[in-house]
């Protein structure tokens, strides 16, 4: 893999650009893998990447049935915290911003984390007391967040509303090192890394079966044929429960719209990412100016990617009160992704009921920030057969034994 | 340059001249102008700059596809940025600055991006930036966030209003040109209620400027009488100005209504959001030309043909004096004709075509224009306005024939239907090989819940493109939409016109076709986010090949433009590198809205005071003007304390405390929910909604009851009162009444609809108050009225009755451990019953208190409080609450839950009280750490703090807390870092945690 740089750059600017190569490879499938991953968003490319550099396993294939990061990787708001409530939410999502912090230099490739700062702002009794208790706990986990009073946000967000008629801000927790990144970047990044440590990555491929022999996994049935395995990793989010069923297993999941949305581009005007979770609504602006706005989720299961029209009002009227200088911003593009969200909102990184297959899923409204951390704790899980200390909260028997790890109390709407 | 031409102009009315602003200069231009229409008139071709490369950028469209020229328009409350020209009616006084530059729009320094162009190619920043790893945020994100963006930052809150309206139709028709108001002819004649909207304020779309007739008569005149017939229907509702903006599933539309746009400040809402629900819905939303793809073809001057002709017959505005049109197809040859007929140059049509035969390019031959066949542009000449250019055989690599002076060009690549309304909701398209287009694919439309199609399309939209065809297919179209929506099957003719002999077009997708990659490097194919052809070609070098990446990695048609003009081109371009037919590659997601629609639209009424109104319980007034410091609940506002003028928020909570455990407070408790369920079930419904056997409690009685999750965990909890045989009084905590009303339902209608019960929240409906306190039965006796005496109402029993000539019912219920009575009256009473107890009271020292004294009372007391002790995760037997738990039951929801693993593992942490060793008081949310760390290097917790206040009874620091084996580690000190920097550890004692008057002797009296 040739490195980019600014150098490479000006060489490849004398003339004209002719000799990139190619980001990744898109061979013909093998006919056998030590380990097929399937779904090649940020999770299951991140996955392979930590198979690869954590384990030495690089004879992996990374099947994909549409455009590699062309799930939620691909339609997410970009925000990446980790003030987390429970100890094992904490554990793993720490983990993945402080990836997050060298990815671009670990990867060589630019996927702009921008440590912008994120606020969760108070505006409740009851959100002032759950924040305070979120920083003792993060102060206990190692996460660096801290409780911040009303003028500090205002020095923050210059163009927050204070004291609106409604829900005067009370305060908020702050997570100077939270911040966004480029979603399809990350994306990118990994699988171009991934391609050049000798993995297959094969889009427009779709896994029609699991194939299976004396309880253990054999390989898969995909629209590219047969291909055979030793180890099967399951990380298609949305469409989780789909591919349980081909491999005669359930999940407790419910797949339903998250809406997004964004304004047309504006010159800077706020630096950080603010979330609001009494009105429902979180915003930061992208470096290309337009303000990213993330929704609520449909009150009802789906699998379209389309976005219904009630949540968008909601989540406008909400950064309109916040935010009133947004008033006469203009909204460019509308859109849904499917999430995965289990019982208690916290993600699935398991043994599943199959020999020798694995899954990670459930990430909810979670899960960009979480790539980094969720493909580090998945390739151990992958490679050793059992769960490292990163997911071993995250079983699958959690649901059974009413061991949940439920974000919801921290902050009742999408995180 | 552009000017206003003497005549022409069949929009504008000459007689009423408009002053604007337009970069601090004054401008003129007439009533009937669009913004873009009046700046050309004025003579500014130069309107904006790109969003990468700064480059210069002018008008080349004339409607809502406009990429290139947004403003920033209107002032202080009325400032917007990134307003289309194309689409802004012109108003006197209109003021506008253009965007993106610095200094001037003439000079802007952010053009040196474009000098370095050749080391800015797409995707540049994911290859560099990256070292040292802090100057991502400190250094390169900030010189691209400052140079991004387009419009400027609004300051001032919107000072304009806006409204929703709801419609339901049978039919709705997107889109008023000829097509939309055939259809709308022949789906009214069905009988079927229609309505059609027109995205501009007039009808017949682009017709008009073509001419021709329509059953035997003018265009136009047909389009008039046509909507004076459709008017006069009453079946039918026509509106101007009004985008159908996106379609959702089930028939659900948006209409964005402009109402006051061009009127600014006229009392009237600025837009209106209609949601509206059809049956049917067409779209005859016309079609986009495409530009073509040359050097150079981004200069301002340079502009689609369609766009040239609009405005000379529309708004009599020339682009130039000498207009140079270049095109792949007939339609840009009627440009030619007009601009000849107004009196303008046009030096030669250079036309791809080998050899160009039909009617229209015989009239330009005979109106004496040149047409130069299988030639294309190799360059435009200029930089901030077109001077020239050179021809090129099309065939070639673009050594330049010759060269011709000009001030415009009119370009023509062919015309895509807009196809986007159809795709929102998952219309799927085919390509059309002759025309070279997406077009719906009538065969997969948009399906609606029955699995039937609730789509179709209409004229241009569907690929009709000649007027003949247009209106047959609209004819067709309408015909379909009202039969389908329950009206009567169409007889009467389609309307006719005469039938065009057109010569096909050719596929064009870069000019000319062997273009060296210096000239792709200065084709545009995305004018506002500056993606070239060589953008789209380098992605697919790399390996970005589907077409989703391909957008995200140049950029391609991610502007506010959203690609209407780059996107068919962008990948006819991508498909050619990659060596696949067009379809393959296929297109990018349509999502809505089609242009997009203003915040201000979709919040609608709900703003400030009228976003989430404020529910008032019927003493809220007297609450406000006692000064009354309120905290959010649920939406509700609560007094949280009533401060004195020199008292702060502490000191006023410590003296309600005091007041009522040593007199008499009141508390407005009308917030607290109040469900009634009833019914010949009830009992047995009420069994399984509480953890507590409620259907044994006798009439007249109350009982403190939980209500579980079906995983176990504590959600609610109150006083249920018993009313009768069959009908019980739930109260539910004040945040939780709406969510429980609709818990019960939840049971009642999905799982257990055969049970006999009713629920009816009857919050609202009554006022109560708590009379609290050593003084509370004196004052209910001095009021006078029933009997409320220990013997006839001890503590857990109601009564109804009369309180001073009030109707009402007691409840002897104590949430303070005080003597307390909770009293409810119908709501319109509840002011002045207030104010009764408040005037019998001032003998007593009565005071009212707020909802921060109440949860120190409840706390001093060891009642736990929804919220605080709960959060989700805890069951009763956390809470010590088993005595709650009916053990005589089969089931109550949640019970299966409590018995899993780690619902019974004694690790649990159990309530406990906490004394501080210092009387200080812990900080909320603090936890109690343990020894060492676990595996993730997180510090060992073995419990956490869940109500802590400063108890002015008990003039310390008092507290509840979940502590891992709590109840058997009575008298142990537990550790509470705290975050004040100091690293400083709270001590606490495990205590019992009733802090005050453990043997209820003050409320049992």
């Amino acid at each position: 893999m040739r490195r980019y740089s600014a150098f490479a750059i000006a060489r490849e600017g004398a003339r004209y650009h002719q000799g990139w190569e190619r980001a990744w490879n898109s061979p013909v499938p093998k006919k056998k893998y030590d380990v097929i991953i399937v779904g090649a968003g940020g999770h299951g490319l991140a996955t392979a990447f930590y198979l690869g550099k954590n384990f030495g396993i690089t004879n992996v294939a990374i099947i994909e049935k549409g455009w590699l990061g062309g799930g939620n990787t691909g339609r997410n708001t970009t925000i990446i915290r980790s003030n987390y409530l429970q100890d094992p939410s904490a554990a793993i999502y720490e983990k993945a911003r402080s990836l997050y912090e060298t990815m671009s230099q670990d990867l060589n490739y630019n996927v702009m984390f921008s440590p912008r700062g994120v606020i969760m702002l108070a505006q409740t009794q009851s959100e002032i007391r759950g924040y305070q208790r979120t920083a003792h706990a993060n102060a206990l986990q190692g996460v660096t967040t801290e409780w911040i009073e009303p003028a500090r946000v205002k020095e923050l967000v210059p163009i927050i509303n204070l004291d609106g008629p409604r829900y005067p801000v009370l305060g908020g927790l702050w997570q100077a090192r939270g911040g966004t990144a480029r979603h399809d970047a990350v994306a990118w990044g990994y699988a171009r890394a991934c391609s050049d440590m000798g993995m297959d990555i094969i889009q427009k491929c779709e896994v029609t079966g699991v194939m299976q022999e004396g309880g253990k996994v054999t390989g898969v049935q995909t629209t590219k044929g047969d291909i055979a395995c030793d180890k099967l990793a399951m990380v298609v989010a949305g469409n989780a429960g789909d591919l349980a069923g081909q491999a005669g297993f359930r999940l407790p999941l419910d797949s339903v719209a998250l809406q997004a949305l964004v304004s047309e581009p504006i010159k800077p005007c706020m630096d950080v990412v603010v979330m609001a979770n009494t009105v429902h609504g979180y915003m930061s602006q992208s470096d290309k100016g337009e303000m990213v706005i993330g929704g609520g989720t449909d009150g009802f299961n789906n699998y379209t990617q389309r976005g219904s029209f009630h949540h968008v009002e909601e989540t406008v009227r909400a950064l309109i009160e916040t935010f009133p200088i947004i008033g006469r911003l203009k909204m460019l593009r509308q859109w849904g992704g499917i999430v995965d969200v289990t019982g208690d909102r916290s993600p699935i990184i398991s043994k599943t009921p199959l020999g020798n297959t694995f899954i990670n899923c459930g990430w909810g409204t979670g899960g960009f920030k979480s790539i980094p951390g969720s493909g580090w704790a998945m390739a151990e899980l992958v490679a050793k057969g059992e769960p490292g200390p990163l997911a071993a909260d995250f079983g699958l028997n959690r649901f059974r034994e009413g061991r949940f790890i439920d974000e919801s109390v921290a902050a009742g709407v999408a995180h | 340059m552009s000017t206003r031409l003497a005549d022409h102009g069949r929009l504008i009315d000459r007689s009423k001249p408009m002053n604007f602003e337009f970069n601090g200069k004054r401008m003129k231009g007439y009533e009937g102008d669009t913004l873009a229409s009046a700046l050309l008139g004025a003579g500014q071709t130069l309107v904006g700059r790109s969003f990468k490369y700064h480059r210069p950028r002018g008008i080349i469209a004339s409607g809502g596809e406009e990429p290139n020229a947004l403003v920033n328009m209107g002032q202080g409350g009325r400032f917007e940025p990134n307003q289309r020209t194309t689409t802004t009616e012109l108003f006197d006084g209109l003021y506008a600055t253009s965007q993106n530059h610095w200094p001037s729009l003439e000079f802007d320094v952010g053009v040196v991006n474009n000098y370095v162009a050749r080391f800015l190619p797409a995707g540049f920043y994911y290859k560099t930036f990256m070292a040292p790893r802090a100057a991502w945020k400190h250094v390169f994100e900030p010189i691209v966030r400052q140079s991004a963006g387009l419009g400027k930052v609004p300051k001032d809150r919107d000072v304009d209003t806006y409204e929703y309206f709801y419609h339901h139709t049978d039919v709705l028709i997107v889109g008023g040109g000829v097509a939309g108001l055939a259809a709308a002819k022949a789906a009214a004649a069905s009988g079927a209620k229609v309505m059609v909207v027109e995205q501009t304020a007039h009808w017949g779309g682009r017709t008009p400027v073509d001419g021709g007739e329509i059953d035997g008569i003018p265009a136009a005149d047909w389009i008039e009488a046509t909507v004076e017939a459709l008017e006069n229907m009453d079946n039918v509702t026509l509106r101007l100005r009004m985008q159908g903006s996106g379609i959702y599933d089930h028939g659900y539309a948006l209409g964005y209504e402009r109402v006051a746009d061009h009127t600014p400040g006229d009392g009237r809402p600025r837009h209106r959001l209609w949601r509206i629900r059809a049956q049917q819905i067409v779209n005859a939303t016309g079609a986009i030309e495409r530009p073509l793809s040359f050097a150079g073809n981004d200069i301002p001057g340079v502009m689609l043909a369609g766009a040239v002709r609009d405005y000379v017959v529309n708004w009599g505005v020339s682009a130039g004096d000498r207009t140079v049109v270049v095109t792949n197809n007939d339609d840009a040859y009627r440009t030619a004709l007009v601009l000849k007929e107004a009196g303008l140059e046009v030096p030669v049509i250079i036309d791809a075509r080998a050899a160009v035969t039909s009617p229209l390019a015989q009239a330009a031959r005979a109106a004496g224009i040149r047409v130069a066949e299988g030639k294309g542009i190799a360059k435009v000449h200029g930089g901030k306005f077109v001077t020239g250019v050179s021809i090129c055989a099309q065939a070639g690599e673009g050594s330049s024939l010759e060269e011709i002076k000009c001030d415009a060009v009119a370009m023509s690549g062919g015309w895509s239907p807009v196809v986007h309304l159809w795709s929102h909701c998952g219309g799927k398209l085919i390509w059309d090989e002759v025309q070279a287009f997406f077009r719906p694919d009538p065969a997969r439309p948009p399906l609606s819940h029955d699995g039937k199609g609730f789509v179709l399309t209409a004229g241009s939209a569907s690929g009709a493109l000649g007027l003949s065809d247009v209106l047959t297919d609209a004819d067709a179209a309408g015909k379909a939409a009202g039969k389908a929506a329950g009206g009567k099957a169409g007889r009467k003719a389609a309307p006719k016109a005469a039938a065009e002999v057109h010569q096909a077009m050719e596929p064009v997708w870069i000019m000319p076709q062997g273009a060296s990659i210096q000239k792709r490097m200065k084709m545009w194919l995305d004018y506002q986010n500056d993606v070239k052809v060589s953008d789209v070609q380098l992605a697919a070098r790399e390996g970005y090949e589907s077409v989703e990446h391909t957008k995200r990695y140049t950029t391609l048609g991610m502007a506010t433009d959203q690609g209407k003009l780059s996107n068919i081109n962008g990948l006819a371009v991508l498909s050619d590198a990659l060596d696949q037919p067009i379809p393959q590659t296929g297109t990018t997601t349509f999502r809505p809205p089609y242009t997009p629609i203003s915040f201000g639209a979709i919040a609608g009424e709900a703003k400030d005071e009228l976003f989430q109104p404020i529910r008032k319980t019927p003493m809220h007034d007297w609450h406000e003007e006692a000064g009354a410091y309120f905290e959010p609940v649920g939406h509700w506002r609560r007094p949280y304390t009533y401060p004195k003028p020199d008292e702060t928020h502490a000191q006023a909570v410590n003296r309600e405390v005091l007041n009522t455990r040593e007199r008499l407070g009141l508390l407005d408790a009308s917030t607290l929910g109040k469900l009634i369920v009833s019914g010949p079930d009830a009992g047995r419904f009420m069994d399984m909604m509480y953890t507590n056997l409620m259907s044994t409690l006798p009439v007249g009685k109350c009982r403190y009851g939980l209500m579980c999750t079906e995983n176990g965990f504590l959600s609610d909890d109150g006083v249920v009162a018993r009313i009768d045989e069959t009908t019980w009084l739930c109260h539910t905590t004040s945040g939780g009444a709406d969510r429980i009303h609709a818990w019960m339902e939840d049971w009642l209608q999905c799982e257990w609809w055969d049970w006999k019960v009713h629920v009816a929240n009857v919050t609202e409906q009554l006022a109560q108050v708590a009379v609290v306190g050593p003084n509370a039965r004196k004052v209910l006796e001095k009021l006078g009225g029933m009997d409320v005496s220990k013997e006839t109402l001890p503590f857990m029993q109601w009564a109804d009755g009369t309180i001073g000539g009030f109707d009402a019912r007691v409840y002897r219920i104590s949430f303070s451990g005080e003597l307390s009575y909770e009293i409810a009256v119908p709501a319109s009473q509840g002011r002045a019953f207030w104010d009764a107890l408040l005037e019998a009271g001032e003998e007593f020292g009565v005071m009212p208190y707020g909802t921060e004294a109440l949860h120190i009372m409840r706390a001093e007391k060891g009642f736990i409080m929804i919220g605080d002790e709960t959060d989700g995760t805890i069951i009763p037997q956390d809470l010590g609450l088993n005595w709650a738990i009916s053990k005589k039951k089969d089931d109550f929801l949640g019970k299966r839950a409590q018995l899993r693993s780690h619902m019974v593992d004694p690790d649990r942490w159990k309530l406990v009280g906490l004394e501080t060793l210092d009387g200080t008081v812990i900080p909320d949310g603090a936890y109690a750490v343990g020894e060492g760390v676990n595996a993730n290097g997180q510090k060992n917790v073995i419990g956490r703090v869940t109500s802590t206040y400063f108890s002015p009874t008990l003039n310390k620091g008092i507290a509840m807390g979940l502590i891992k084996h709590g109840p058997d580690r009575m008298g142990e000190v537990v550790d509470f870092p705290t975050l004040d920097g100091t690293g400083t550890v709270i001590k606490a004692r495990i205590v019992d945690q009733v802090f005050y008057d453990k043997e209820g002797a003050k409320g049992n009296v």
